[in-house]
């Protein structure tokens, strides 16, 4: 038995409205919106692919070793100083700041949480993510290269402060992932407050400490203007981090991109491909650690 | 059976030095944030002697003259920053309305990673870009310099936004469905009324950032001196760019002046970035409580 | 050990809208398992805790308040009574396990051994060591079945492999779990089943060889297959342990304990709050069969609570 057709009074399909036009215009607009963070992100990428490539890659690996060439008109290699001038900054850097940080964070959350020291501290890091690069630059010049001279150490320790508020920041979210019932279960065993901390909370929430750590860093590598007042524009290759002028792949690219040389241009151009090669690798680490956590819980 | 129990601690030593650790680490951010502080404006007095008042009310930098007037420069910084929110914010939202609402749910990662990607490049590589790029088409001045930082500052406002936003209750946007409202409508009646006070701490938190941008600005904002003009075509100068434009040739009170230039734009963004966290926060705790 | 079958549900027995929904008819008045022993080693054996007018305090809110109760040696004592009754919160004193909740603190006299537990020279850590605690949800830590049960003899100092393979093997024994991980140790105890993760933390509790295993609500979170075999382990360990079980099953309390507290919440005089007492403290077969106070018999046969 079929049922007999229905002739109904009920309409239920779409009618054009303003109501809709409305709804149609405004997805239009967020779509639109999509379009235009992706347009400058793909022509940087492609400025720095297109011009970047050839320069860094021509005769490879000439432009990752060779020195800076001290005469900026003339063309050709290289990088290496300034790459390990990054390298050596930034590790620095990163060896001070993380373990500050996360012994920072770990007071914050596992100890002081609502006290009122506690409370101030968390103020005062949050007033600290928000100082511009340039106060941190001039700040370290100040304090530390009036002293003892350009150095790679000057260096760290502006990057180190701009680290320090982030890694506080992430690694205290973190903390307050690991449940309760863990640090209950340790104390329950009779395990002090420092060995619950070391062996149970800090290793549940290494992974998420260890990518928020790796973003800080990769941040840091790409910064410039701390470096520029506390590590000098060396052209040599300087492995000592104490002693001396010593430079970064984002100095060289603010040098170079000034220049009205068009060799000084292309070395700017090779720099900037080689600094973002290196801090999407950093990021990449830090997704992929990411990714695990979230796939493990 | 008389057994002497003994439960008095042993290896509490441990944990205190542990604690004593953690406080001192701590500590170092109150130490660094004092020292700044202290050692800052220490340098920045003798100019500040020397200037009198005249140092935030003057529009004439002229360090051959010794003239140090700082009132431009807080125009460029403040235009600049506004140009680029004008430009930032409805792109922020609009990717982030995309990403919460619109976008289908394999879409979403990966426009997520799209926008961190951006956070990712360096300043300087955007600066860059910027004036071997993009000024011969449209010279170096406020407008560049506004639209290099606009687009440096569309991570961080579209990543707090969407925060922000993911925070709307269920409940609220099927209410808006339930009485028959398009997507549109649904937005403004139940995602804009509760996201608000968050947004708008998000775009002072963008603010901040944008002011305190240093190497992308000095690289496209066109350097000049003493221009206060609202003319977006016209080259202007930031408190950022001529610290770092400036530094390489400046003697002792020209160096002072730059960082007495360094003390106002912390004091500046530092007062932004209050207003923005404690608008942030306030909104967030009003949605915590209201969904307990 | 049997276990009891379901007696009948009386068509009589009042709905309560607070009992949680459980294979077994909760009202139904629980049988106890008769032993033998229970009753006449009731006040012979050794004391372990002694209690006296403890009352415990959250802020200026008084929790429980009259507590008097002595514990002996390798017995089962069940704390039974409704919720907000404050059972929980007196087993948390007894490791100090309060000492972690900010505001929290104790009047009264609480004695292990003779020792006060709440004495300025006691050290909380020390006391855990001595009375551990299996909480209500599994808790294992996320790391290997084996670390989790040598995480607290490593806390004792103990590092020699064989030693610790050793411990480990028997505590996993103990816990009744050796024979289904024994070939995965190395394996996460996140990816064990709940009943599993119990037995885990009870063997890992185990392994530090404590004179005092509390427990909370441990089969709150488990099927009933997983709860009989808990509650068959608890039979088994009560030989060489002390275990204090707080349960909200009436008849998990008469199929394992030997004594029994029953605890209530009633209106503070001093407060206008609900504050949680004990009531009645005997012998399982005792105070389930012939309960002295009028409101220990309204909850045991399902008239309140």
């Amino acid at each position: 038995m079929s049922l007999a057709p229905v002739t109904s009074a009920i309409d239920l399909a779409a009618k054009p409205s303003w109501r809709s036009v409305k709804n149609s215009i405004a997805s239009g607009l967020m779509a639109a919106a999509v379009l235009a963070v992706a347009t400058p992100l793909v022509l940087v990428l492609a400025s720095v692919i297109a011009k970047g490539a050839g320069v860094a890659f021509h005769d490879f690996p000439d432009f990752f070793t060779e020195t800076v060439p001290i005469v900026s008109r003339r063309a050709g290699p290289g990088m290496g100083p300034a790459i390990l001038g990054t390298l050596l900054v930034t590790g620095v850097a990163t060896l001070i700041a993380v373990p500050l940080g996360i012994l920072g964070a770990i007071y914050l959350h596992e100890y002081g949480a609502r006290q009122r020291f506690a409370r101030i501290v968390r103020f005062m890091a949050m007033v600290m993510t928000g100082v511009p690069s340039v106060v941190m630059g001039l700040f370290v010049y100040v304090t530390w290269t009036l002293t003892f001279g350009y150095s790679a150490f000057g260096g760290a320790l502006a990057l180190a402060c701009l680290m320090l508020p982030v890694v506080i920041g992430t690694t205290e979210q973190m903390l307050k992932l690991v449940p309760d019932h863990l640090r209950e279960a340790s104390f329950a065993l009779g395990a002090g407050k420092a060995r619950t901390i070391l062996s149970i909370v800090v290793p549940a929430a290494l992974p998420g400490i260890v990518s928020g750590a790796l973003l800080a860093v990769a941040r840091a590598a790409g910064e410039t203007a701390p470096l520029m007042f506390a590590v000098g524009a060396a052209t040599a290759y300087n492995g000592h981090v104490f002693g001396g002028a010593n430079t970064a792949l984002s100095v060289q690219i603010f040098g170079n991109a000034t220049s009205s040389f068009a060799a000084a241009q292309d070395r700017a151009w090779g720099a900037a491909l080689t600094l973002l090669m290196l801090t999407f690798l950093v990021t990449l680490v830090a997704r992929i650690v990411t990714a695990r956590v979230q796939s493990k819980r | 059976m008389a057994r002497a129990l003994d439960l008095r601690g042993r290896g509490d030593g441990a944990d205190r030095a542990f604690r004593g650790l953690a406080v001192g680490a701590a500590t170092v951010v109150l130490v660094v944030l004092g020292l700044i502080a202290a050692t800052m404006t220490r340098r920045a007095l003798p100019v500040l002697e020397h200037m009198g008042p005249g140092f935030f009310t003057s529009t004439r930098w002229s360090p051959a003259d010794e003239e140090f007037g700082a009132l431009p420069f807080v125009w460029g910084t403040l235009y600049t920053a506004a140009i680029a929110i004008v430009i930032a914010v409805p792109v922020s939202l609009g990717v982030a309305l995309f990403i919460t609402q619109l976008a289908p749910q394999r879409l979403k990662r990966p426009l997520v990673y799209l926008v961190d990607l951006l956070a990712v490049v360096p300043s300087v590589v955007f600066g860059l870009w910027g004036i071997l790029v993009l000024s011969p088409h449209l010279g170096r001045s406020f407008l560049t310099a506004g639209i290099i930082l606009a687009i440096m500052i569309i991570p961080i406002i579209t990543s707090l936004s969407r925060e922000v936003i993911e925070t709307t209750p269920q409940p609220e946007k099927e209410a808006a469905y339930g009485l028959g409202a398009t997507r549109w409508e649904m937005i403004l009646a139940s995602v804009w009324p509760h996201s608000k006070g968050g947004l708008v701490g998000a775009v002072m938190l963008g603010l901040g950032r944008a002011m305190g941008e240093t190497i992308a600005a000095a690289l496209v904002i066109g350097s000049a001196l003493g221009q206060i003009t609202v003319d977006p075509l016209a080259p202007g100068n930031s408190m950022p760019a001529v610290i770092a434009n400036e530094w390489g040739e400046a003697d002792e009170l020209h160096k002072s002046a730059l960082i007495a230039l360094a003390v106002l734009l912390f004091i500046i963004t530092i007062i932004v970035n209050l207003v923005a966290s404690s608008i942030v926060r306030r909104s967030m705790a009003r949605t915590a409580g209201r969904r307990t | 050990m049997v276990a009891t079958p379901a007696s009948p549900a009386s068509p009589a027995s009042p709905a309560s809208s607070k009992a949680p929904v459980t294979a077994r008819p909760l009202h139904a008045a629980p049988v106890p398992v008769a032993r033998p022993s229970a009753a006449d080693m009731l006040s012979v054996a050794e004391p372990v805790f002694e209690i006296a007018d403890l009352e415990v305090y959250y802020g200026k809110f008084r929790a429980v308040r009259n507590v008097n109760m002595t514990i002996r040696k390798h017995q089962i004592t069940a704390f039974i009574g409704p919720s907000g009754c404050g059972k929980t919160t007196v087993l948390r004193c007894m490791n100090r396990m309060n000492d972690l909740v900010a505001g929290a603190r104790v009047g009264g006299t609480l004695r292990y051994h003779g020792v006060d537990l709440y004495d300025p020279q006691v050290s909380a850590t020390e006391v855990r060591r001595r009375i551990g605690m299996v909480f209500q949800k599994p808790n294992p830590f996320p790391k290997s079945i084996y670390d989790n049960v040598a995480y607290g003899p490593r806390l004792s100092g103990i590092r020699d492999r064989a030693k610790l393979d050793e411990i480990v093997e028997t505590s996993l024994r103990a816990a009744a779990l050796w024979d289904e991980v024994k070939d995965r140790l190395r394996d996460s105890a996140l990816g064990m089943s709940g009943g599993q993760q119990q037995r885990l933390c009870i063997a890992r509790t185990v392994a530090v060889e404590p004179e005092v295993v509390l427990m909370d609500e441990p089969c709150s979170a488990l099927d009933p297959i997983a709860t009989a075999r808990i509650e068959e382990l608890m039979r088994e360990l009560v030989s060489r342990f002390t275990i204090v079980i707080v349960t909200h099953n009436m008849q998990q309390a008469a199929r394992v304990s030997d004594t029994t507290a029953f605890f209530t919440a009633e209106l503070d005089p001093s407060a206008d709050r609900r504050c949680g007492l004990l009531v009645e403290f005997g012998a399982t077969s005792k105070l389930f069969s012939n309960p002295q106070d009028e409101r220990t018999e309204n909850y045991i046969t399902g008239r309140f609570g």
